[in-house]
């Protein structure tokens, strides 16, 4: 990974809140702490804050490494640094893990105070409007009041599209990639298929995993599979694997055959060492819950009603999870309100993981729209 | 012609366009413009007319350029129809010399009327003096409004003034207004359909 135009080395940053946070469920979180990191310098008229949400497996560690581990680069790297289309010479970017998450936020992991043991499966149900709130308690620690910017891709847009309904006065652009209004009943169906690998696991033990000492890798290793499956374009994955054979031969076995297999089971191994089974059984709750016109009998242009935000929308022809017609969903309710709007469909091979890419075209569009910001 | 001269000439031209497509469009509406290559028509609209509009455009790098210009563009292909935006929605839509750039010509002439209350048309006529004297001699016409050659058009319609105003008849569409100009930018009244080369149309639908 190229060392240019990054933001170098990065530390990350704790901040605890102690007022408790009613979530969407009902349930109520008894003060929470949130991991985040930030990168360029706000302004003395704290106009240029730009907040990067994550996806469903991504962190605060957005750009830059970490001081200790250099191969730790950011997941949105090739888009956040010095000279970058998300330019933190103009801006001051901050990347922050959800609640819910496994990387340092309050979440599964966490010690309940009233337990004093970890939270497991007892973790209340967060969702995208909670992830919002909290982010909108980060904003006012860190003095943003508006932010000049959200953007995110896939799930990270829908927090976009969500701030731009919750806080309406406190972000001028949503930048919403990759992402959908809600999901369908196939996105769903994958999503089920994920959890019921983790959750039929004989590790997962309801989610208490940790009081037995384990964890339902094998579970979290078929979800992350099924999830990568829909993560790919069908072209690129012919096209990177193809029929290839691992061992030049048919083994008539059910060990790898195909060079495919190899790589699904390599991603779900890497995936099931390091993330929590109760985080990404909640992450793919949050996903589903997702549905802003749920409360405006399917409307989406009435929930958007008080959104002020002007819009930058793009989706990936190739994108079959989130395909452009549901991007298109959001840029018609958009247009009914009569909010600014623009609307790219990128060319590009990738299938959903296209947004995270560095394909120039992609990045100009950033870029030309993030240049147009005032700060 | 030097580049520049040529470059010159272009954008007077263009402002030209603007201008009478701008004379129809009162000030504060709601303009759509299909086919709106880098926004300069809505940019110089929303300048001049305070108009808030949108463009639709196929083309990647044109989409781009709305976007460097500060232009609200959708990345759409207009061929496919208009069924995301609803009926009545805009004042105006404009579509500025690219209907010829199109395949499904009624389609998109309905699709228009039923998005905005009228419709602004502008286009080459085919039948303009040079253009006939063109293919009088064997030659596909190159002009100052079709400018292209015959293997490297993106023009896919070749029509007139009379053929387009016939095929408004036959769709319903009321001829609201018409202007037609020479190549030098004059505009002219006497035979249109053999003095104008470049026409625009103001149009509504008929009750």
């Amino acid at each position: 990974m190229s060392s240019e135009n990054s933001v170098g080395v990065v530390a990350p940053q704790r901040v605890g809140f102690d007022q408790p946070l009613w979530l969407k469920s009902g349930a109520r979180l008894h003060g929470f702490e949130l991991v985040f990191e930030t990168y360029g310098t706000l302004n003395a008229e704290r106009s240029n804050a730009v907040l990067v949400c994550h996806a469903l497996s991504g962190s605060h560690h957005v750009a830059g490494r970490h001081a200790d581990d250099p191969e730790s680069v950011g997941w949105w790297d090739n888009l956040v640094g010095p000279g970058k289309p998300l330019d933190t010479r103009k801006f001051f970017v901050v990347g922050v893990n959800n609640l819910g998450g496994c990387y340092g936020s309050t979440g599964p992991l966490s010690i309940n105070p009233e337990t004093g043991k970890r939270y497991g499966a007892d973790f209340p149900m967060v969702t995208v409007e909670d992830w919002v709130a909290a982010q909108a308690r980060l904003a006012d620690h860190l003095g943003v009041s508006t932010w000049a910017a959200v953007i995110g891709g896939s799930l990270g847009g829908m927090q976009a599209l969500a701030w731009s309904i919750q806080y309406p006065e406190r972000i001028r652009h949503a930048m919403v990639i990759a992402s959908a209004p809600k999901l369908s009943a196939q996105n769903i169906a994958f999503n089920e298929v994920a959890r019921q690998a983790i959750i039929s696991d004989p590790d997962f033990h309801g989610g208490h995993y940790a009081e037995h000492g384990v964890v339902p890798t094998r579970g979290l290793r078929l979800a992350r599979m099924v999830g990568h499956i829909t993560y790919l374009s069908d072209s690129q994955m012919g096209e990177k694997f193809g029929r290839q054979l691992r061992h030049g031969e048919h083994k008539f076995s059910y060990d790898v055959d195909f060079e495919i297999e190899s790589y699904l089971r390599h991603q779900g191994n890497k995936f099931a060492s390091f993330f929590d089974a109760n985080t990404y059984l909640m992450m793919t709750k949050a996903l589903d819950y997702f549905d802003p016109a749920y409360e405006y009998e399917g409307n989406l242009a009435a929930a958007l009603v008080r959104a002020k935000a002007s819009f930058f929308v793009a989706s990936f022809s190739t994108d079959w999870r989130f395909a452009p017609a549901r991007s298109r969903e959001i840029v018609f309710a958009l247009l009914h309100n009569r909010l600014h709007v623009a609307y790219a469909e990128i060319e590009c091979d990738a299938g959903h993981d296209s947004f995270l890419l560095d394909d120039p075209h992609y990045h100009a569009l950033l870029r030309a729209y993030l240049e147009n910001i005032a700060v | 012609m030097t580049e520049h001269e040529r470059r010159a000439k272009a954008e007077q031209r263009e402002r030209f366009d603007f201008a009478v497509i701008a004379s129809w469009i009162p000030p504060g509406e709601r303009v759509l413009d299909l086919g709106c290559g880098d926004g300069r028509l809505l940019r110089y609209l929303n300048e001049t007319r305070d108009v808030a509009g949108y463009g639709v455009e196929i083309d990647k790098e044109s989409v781009l350029g709305c976007i460097r210009n500060g232009v609200d563009v959708l990345q759409m292909d207009i061929e496919c129809g208009l069924s995301g935006f609803e009926d009545n929605s805009f004042d105006h839509v404009v579509i500025s010399q690219a209907l010829q750039t199109m395949h499904t010509t009624e389609r998109i002439l309905g699709e228009m009327l039923r998005v905005a209350v009228e419709a602004v048309v502008s286009f080459p006529n085919f039948a303009y003096r040079t253009n006939r004297l063109a293919i009088a001699e064997g030659r596909m016409p190159v002009s100052e409004d079709l400018p292209y050659d015959w293997f490297d058009t993106p023009n896919v319609r070749f029509f007139t003034i009379a053929d387009f105003e016939d095929l408004c008849a036959r769709l319903g569409i009321e001829i609201r207004e018409r202007l037609a100009f020479d190549d030098a930018g004059r505009e002219v009244s006497d035979d249109p359909n053999l003095n104008g080369s470049l026409a625009f149309y103001r149009l509504g639908r008929k009750n």
